[in-house]
């Protein structure tokens, strides 16, 4: 059974190579997911209040919410 | 790969018998039979089979005691040999040594098993009864619902959200046309 030896495996350095890896999957896995965040939470959001708040009129909202009687002070 | 003569006398030898253990293989040679006795240690007299102080696992793989207490005396012959040099055994005496040592190889100890499907079988299984438990209890149990749960006022409530407007920018009332009077698309 004299074939080709096994390769040898790693014999030091295994905390060094543990981190590295885990250091470098570390960053690129947070930057990826605040990546995601943003460009899938927090920019819709900010632009449906922009979109929302550009052409709104306050006080049509009033007399709309006055009308359905929602209020006690103003009828 | 450059090796020198050392690392070669090292690795390959363990690499040859590594792969006859990846499969479970029992000697062939008459006189180097892996029958075992592990039978009962001087100091646990009258101690039943299976019940050794050989334990070994993955996390805890190199036991204090061998496998193989009472060995035959070809077995013996064989641990005499053992305290010479490594190269003049043949690759069927180190595969006995190696049973003579440890119940199971690394790949028999790890093999897979089918005991997952028992498990996953009897979670659904006792969930599947609880779920008969909890109609039951809905059935028998439960008092009525309270006047704030039924159909028409959570219909009134609704209306009146949707009145004050409740989350317009990107909640609920914005979800809700009022011109049309009817949901989104």
């Amino acid at each position: 059974m004299a074939s080709s030896a096994l390769t040898k495996p790693q014999m030091w350095g295994l905390l060094a190579t543990h981190l590295r890896f885990h250091i470098i999957g570390a960053f690129t896995v947070a930057l990826g997911v605040a990546a995601l965040y943003k460009f899938g939470v927090a920019e819709p959001r900010k632009k449906a209040y922009a979109d929302f708040y550009r052409n709104y009129d306050s006080m049509k909202d009033f007399e709309e919410m006055r009308r359905a009687g929602i209020f006690q002070s103003a009828k | 790969m450059a090796m020198s003569d050392l690392e070669r006398a090292v690795w390959s030898p363990l690499g040859s018998c590594a792969r006859s253990l990846a499969a479970p293989v029992y000697s062939q040679a008459q006189d180097l039979q892996t029958m075992c006795h592990h039978g009962p240690r001087a100091r646990g007299q009258g101690k039943m089979t299976p019940y050794t102080d050989y334990f070994a696992q993955r996390s805890y793989p190199m036991p204090e005691e061998p496998f193989c207490t009472e060995l035959s005396a070809e077995q013996r012959a064989l641990k005499e040999k053992e305290k010479g040099s490594w190269t003049q055994l043949s690759h069927a005496e180190k595969v006995a040594l190696y049973r003579l040592q440890y119940h199971e190889t690394f790949a028999e100890m790890n093999r897979r098993s089918s005991e997952w499907k028992t498990v996953v079988g009897c979670v659904f299984f006792f969930i599947g009864f609880t779920a008969l438990l909890l109609w039951w209890q809905r059935v028998y149990v439960f008092p009525e619902k309270p006047v704030t749960l039924t159909d028409e006022w959570k219909a009134r409530q609704l209306q009146r959200i949707l009145d004050m407007k409740g989350n317009p920018v990107q909640g609920l009332a914005s979800r809700w046309d009022y011109e049309k009077k009817e949901w989104r698309k």
